[in-house]
C-alpha cells in the first residue's frame, strides 16, 4: 500500500465527521432566509464551539481508554468563576481568565490523580469529583448573576476582518497549541499507547502515568476554555445542573460521532470538533425546517445512531466473525 | 569461556508469588559476545528469570551486577536503560500504533519537544531492515498485522533501543520458517558485534544452531550450564524434566476399516481468497494433521469447519449428511458435536479473571442445566472428571485461570471442550509455548480422544508433533491442499519439501509478501 492509503485509513474517522459536517451544514446555510452569510456564520460557530471545546476535553481522556463524566460541570464551575473574576481593568481582567483557566487545570489535575495514582475506575472517579466540581459552582453561584468584560466578551464572541468568528479562531488557537503539541509530544503517545494497550505499554518503558495524567489535566483546561467562552456569550454565570449535564453527555456523542474510540488508544480531538460542530447542527436544522424544539432531542439521538452505525458498516464487510470483537 | 568477567551476573535470586517458589537463589552469568540458551520446562522459572532482568519484577533477595557494578531495576525503563532489552513470549506491542510508532516507542526521536515523524520512519526502516523484515510497512497498524509479522516488528522494536543485553523469550514460536532463518541470521551478526543474547525456547534443534551456552532451569534453581552440544537432546531434556525422558509420542494404532463414512467431510471449500477448492475427510480415530508453512489457510480452514467465516462456499458433512454451521454455537452443538481448542488461549479459550470452575462450564452448561437452572452436582462431577483426566495442576478449582501456568491454562481449555464429549475435535496449534511434560499429556490425551472414536484435525506448526502424532498429514498452499502424507511418509523432510517445493525461493517470498498485506 502506498503512504497516503495509511493516511487515509488513519484519518477516516475525522474525514468522516467533517463530511457529515459539511453535508449538514450545507442543507442548514441553503435553507436559511438569509443563506451563507458572515451572520449566520458566525452564530452557528458560536453556538457550536461550546460543545467543540468541551469535546476536545473528553478525546483527550477518552484516547487513554478513560472516560471523564466531570467535563460538564468543570465547564459548569468555570463559567461561575468567570461571571466573578474575569470583570474589571485589563490587568484584572486577565488575572481573571487566568485564574479560571488554572482552576480548570487542577480539576483536570485532579481527576487525572485520582485515577491514575488513586487507580480508581475513570468512570466513578469523575462521576464524585463532577459533583464537587457542582458543588463549588453552587456556593459561587447560588442564583445566576455576575458579570465579564464585556469588550473583551464581544471580541472573543465577534467577527475578526468582518467575516471571520473571533470563537472559531479562538478554537483554531485551542486546537494549534494544546492538541497539536499533545499529539505530537512523547506524552500523547504515551496516553494513546496507554489507551490501546496498558500492559504492552508498561512492557515497553512508556511513561504511561505521566501521559494519562497530562491528558486529564489538559482535558480540564479545555473544558475551562469552554466555560470562560459560555461566559463571553451569556455575560453571567449559572450553576446549571442541567446544562452541565448536557454538555458531559453530548461531549460524548460528538467523540463518538467524531470518530474517536471509546475503546482508548484511537481517534482525534479534530474529529471530535467536527463531530460536535454537526451535532449542534442538528438543532439549527430543525430551526430552519420550522419544525418544533421539542423534536430537538430525539432527532439528535437518530442523527446519532445513524452516525455510529455508519463507522459500523465495515462490520457487514467482515467475513471472520472473530474480527466483529477487535 | 575465556576468562573474561562476565557482562551481567546475577546471584542467590528468589522470587516468590504467594506460597509458591518461582525462583530460588538461582545464579545466571552473561558474557558479552556470546549467545546463551536457557532450558528448562515451562515453572521452572524461566520466566521469572527473565522478569527479574528486565525490570518487571523485583527479586525478594539476592543481587545483579552489570560490569561489575551492583544494579537494581525499578521498572521496564529503567533495565532499557541500562542497556537489556526483552522480547517477550507475550507480544509488547501497542496495536492501535503504527509499526512506526512502536519501534520508536520507548524513546522516540525530537524536534523542538514533538515526535520528529521523518526520523522516527528512518529509524523504523533501519530495524526492520535490519530484522530481516522490509517487506513491514512502517505505517501499517499493528493491529492489521498477522501473528508473525508482529513478531518480527517486535524483534525489530528491541534492535532499535540498540541493546548490549537481547533477551528472547520463545521469539520465534511465532514465526514462519523463512523468517525464522532471517533471525537467526540477524542473532550471529550482533553475537559477532558483541551482544549477549539469552534465548528461550522449547525448540532443541532452534538451541543447537544457535547457542554457545546453556543453562538448563528445574524447579526455579539453575542445575546445570555446559557448553552447547556437549550434552546429547536426552540429556538434556532429562535435565529438564529431571525424570527419564522416552516415548514422548503415544504409538499410533494400525488403521482402521477404509470405506466407513467419514465423521468429518469438507467437499470444495472455498473463502475469500484464502482458502481454495479443499476438500478432506476424517474418519473416527483418525488423528489428521495440517502442515505447511505458517498462514497457508490452516487457521481459516479450522474456522470454517466451526462456523466463524461468512461467506463460505463448499460444503461440509457430518456422518454424511450436509450440515450448515452458522456459529460456534451451531458447531458445538450435539449434532454436529464439534469442538475448536483455539491457538489464542488468552482471547479465544479463557476468561481469564473468571475462576477454573466457571472457565470450564462455559461451553457445557445448556448439557448441565435443567429448564436454565445449572444442575451443581452433575456440573461438579464433571468437572472432577476433567481435572483429573487432565491432571490440571490448580491451587483449586475456585482461584482465576490467569492464575495457573500456561501448560495448565491449555488443559482448561481442552477440558472445557472436553466437558461436551465432541466427536469432531479441530486444534489449531495447541503447544504453542507450552513444556514438554504437558505437551507429552497432550498428545497422549489426543491418541486416547482418537481411540474412544474422535475424529481429529490438527493443525501445528511443530513438524515433530505432526509427525509424531497423524495418521495423516494435509499439507496447504495458498489455500489449497497441496500433498496428502500418509503413514510412513510423513517426514520431516517430505513436510518442509511439500511446504516449500511450489515455486521455489519466488514462491516462498511472495507468500510472505501475502501474510504481511493480510
Amino acid at each position: 500500500m502506498k503512504d497516503w492509503r495509511y493516511w487515509l485509513a488513519e484519518q477516516r474517522g475525522t474525514l468522516l465527521a467533517f463530511a457529515i459536517f459539511i453535508v449538514m451544514f450545507a442543507i442548514y446555510s441553503a435553507n436559511h432566509p438569509a443563506g451563507f452569510t458572515a451572520n449566520v456564520v458566525q452564530t452557528a460557530a458560536n453556538k457550536g464551539v461550546l460543545l467543540a471545546f468541551v469535546a476536545m476535553a473528553q478525546t483527550l481522556v477518552v484516547i487513554t481508554a478513560g472516560i471523564d463524566l466531570s467535563v460538564g460541570m468543570i465547564f459548569t464551575l468555570t463559567n461561575c468563576m468567570a461571571s466573578w473574576l474575569v470583570i474589571g481593568t485589563g490587568l484584572e481582567t486577565a488575572f481573571g481568565v487566568a485564574a479560571v483557566l488554572g482552576t480548570g487545570l487542577i480539576c483536570g489535575a485532579v481527576n487525572g490523580a485520582i485515577v491514575i495514582y488513586g487507580r480508581l475506575q475513570p468512570i466513578v472517579a469523575t462521576i464524585a469529583t463532577g459533583a464537587v466540581y457542582f458543588g463549588l459552582a453552587l456556593l459561587l453561584r447560588p442564583v445566576p448573576g455576575g458579570s465579564v468584560n464585556e469588550d473583551l466578551a464581544d471580541f472573543l464572541t465577534g467577527r475578526f476582518f468582518g467575516v471571520v468568528p473571533a470563537s472559531l479562531v479562538a478554537l483554531f488557537v485551542a486546537v494549534l497549541i494544546v492538541w497539536v503539541p499533545f499529539s505530537r509530544s512523547e506524552l500523547g503517545r504515551a496516553a494513546y499507547a496507554a489507551g490501546s494497550s496498558e500492559t504492552a505499554a508498561y512492557m515497553s518503558g512508556v511513561p504511561i502515568r505521566r501521559g494519562k495524567f497530562l491528558a486529564y489535566t489538559l482535558a480540564g483546561l479545555l473544558a475551562a476554555i469552554g466555560g470562560l467562552f459560555l461566559t463571553f456569550f451569556t455575560y453571567t454565570g449559572e450553576a446549571a445542573y442541567a446544562s452541565g449535564n448536557a454538555y458531559t453527555l453530548f461531549s460524548i456523542a460528538a467523540v463518538v460521532l467524531g470518530g474517536v474510540s471509546l475503546f482508548g488508544g484511537k481517534g482525534s480531538a479534530i474529529g471530535a470538533i467536527f463531530g460536535a460542530l454537526a451535532f449542534r447542527t442538528i438543532g439549527d436544522l430543525l430551526f430552519v425546517f420550522d419544525f418544533d424544539p421539542l423534536w430537538q432531542p430525539l432527532f439528535q439521538g437518530v442523527i446519532l445512531l445513524i452516525a455510529v452505525s455508519l463507522g459500523a458498516f465495515a462490520l457487514f464487510r467482515v467475513r471472520n466473525r472473530l474480527e466483529w470483537f477487535l | 569461556m575465556d576468562g573474561a568477567a562476565p557482562l551481567f551476573h546475577m546471584e542467590g535470586i528468589s522470587k516468590r508469588y504467594g506460597g509458591v517458589r518461582a525462583l530460588e537463589k538461582a545464579d545466571l552469568s552473561v558474557t558479552a559476545g556470546s549467545i546463551h540458551a536457557i532450558l528448562g520446562e515451562n515453572g521452572a522459572g524461566k520466566s521469572t528469570l527473565i522478569k527479574v532482568m528486565a525490570g518487571v519484577v523485583a527479586p525478594d533477595e539476592g543481587r545483579m551486577t552489570l560490569d561489575g557494578r551492583e544494579v537494581t531495576f525499578a521498572s521496564p525503563a529503567a533495565a532499557n536503560q541500562a542497556g537489556i532489552v526483552c522480547i517477550f513470549q507475550e507480544l509488547s506491542l501497542i496495536p492501535e500504533l503504527s509499526v512506526a510508532d512502536n519501534i520508536v516507542i520507548s524513546d522516540p526521536p525530537k524536534r523542538f519537544g514533538m515526535i520528529d515523524r521523518k526520523a522516527q520512519r528512518r529509524i523504523a526502516e533501519q530495524a526492520l531492515a535490519r530484522a530481516g523484515a522490509s517487506d513491514i510497512h512502517p505505517l501499517a497498524l499493528v493491529k492489521d498485522l498477522p501473528l508473525s509479522r508482529r513478531q518480527m516488528v517486535e524483534i525489530a522494536k528491541a534492535l532499535a533501543r540498540k541493546p548490549r543485553i537481547l533477551i528472547l523469550d520463545e521469539a520465534t514460536s511465532a514465526l514462519t520458517a523463512a523468517d525464522v532463518a532471517k533471525i537467526f541470521g540477524v542473532l550471529k551478526r550482533l553475537r559477532e558485534e558483541g551482544l549477549a543474547l539469552l534465548y528461550i525456547s522449547h525448540r532443541m534443534n532452534e538451541i543447537a544452531e544457535l547457542a554457545d551456552q546453556c543453562t538448563v532451569f528445574r524447579n526455579g534453581r539453575n542445575v546445570a550450564s555446559y557448553a552447547a552440544g556437549s550434552k546429547s537432546d536426552n540429556e538434556v531434556v532429562e535435565l529438564m524434566i529431571g525424570r527419564e525422558y522416552s516415548h514422548i509420542f503415544p504409538p499410533k494404532p494400525v488403521r482402521h476399516q477404509p470405506g466407513a463414512v467419514p465423521v468429518l467431510e469438507a467437499r470444495g471449500l472455498s473463502w475469500s481468497g484464502r482458502l481454495d477448492n479443499i476438500s478432506l475427510s476424517i474418519g473416527a480415530g483418525e488423528v489428521v494433521g495440517l502442515g505447511g508453512l505458517d498462514g497457508q489457510g490452516q487457521r481459516e480452514l479450522l474456522l470454517a469447519f466451526f462456523g466463524v467465516l461468512r461467506g463460505l462456499s463448499g460444503q461440509i458433512l457430518v456422518d454424511g449428511k450436509p450440515v450448515s454451521i452458522a456459529s460456534p454455537a451451531a458447531a458445538s452443538d450435539d449434532r454436529v458435536g464439534m469442538a475448536l481448542i483455539p491457538e489464542d488461549r488468552k482471547t479465544e479459550g479463557l476468561m481469564l479473571p473468571m475462576t477454573v470452575r466457571e472457565n470450564l462450564s462455559f461451553a457445557a452448561l445448556d448439557r448441565l442445566s435443567k429448564a436454565g437452572v445449572i444442575d451443581r452436582g452433575a456440573e461438579q462431577r464433571l468437572i472432577d472428571d476433567m481435572v483429573g483426566l487432565l491432571a490440571i495442576k490448580t491451587a483449586g478449582l475456585d482461584i482465576p485461570v490467569g492464575a495457573l501456568s500456561g501448560g495448565n491454562q491449555q488443559k482448561v481449555v481442552i477440558a472445557k471442550w472436553l466437558m461436551r464429549q465432541p466427536r469432531i475435535i479441530l486444534l489449531n496449534d495447541p503447544t504453542r509455548g507450552i513444556d514438554v511434560g504437558t505437551k507429552q499429556e497432550l498428545y497422549q490425551l489426543m491418541r486416547k480422544l482418537a481411540d474412544a472414536g474422535a475424529a481429529i484435525l490438527f493443525y501445528s506448526t511443530d513438524y515433530d508433533e505432526l509427525i509424531g502424532c497423524c495418521d495423516r498429514v494435509l499439507v496447504l498452499y495458498d489455500g489449497a491442499v497441496k500433498r496428502e502424507l500418509v503413514g510412513a511418509e510423513i517426514t520431516e523432510h517430505a513436510l518442509i519439501a511439500s511446504a516449500l517445493n511450489i515455486h521455489g525461493e519466488s514462491a516462498r517470498s511472495e507468500s510472505v509478501v501475502k501474510g504481511g498485506a493480510a
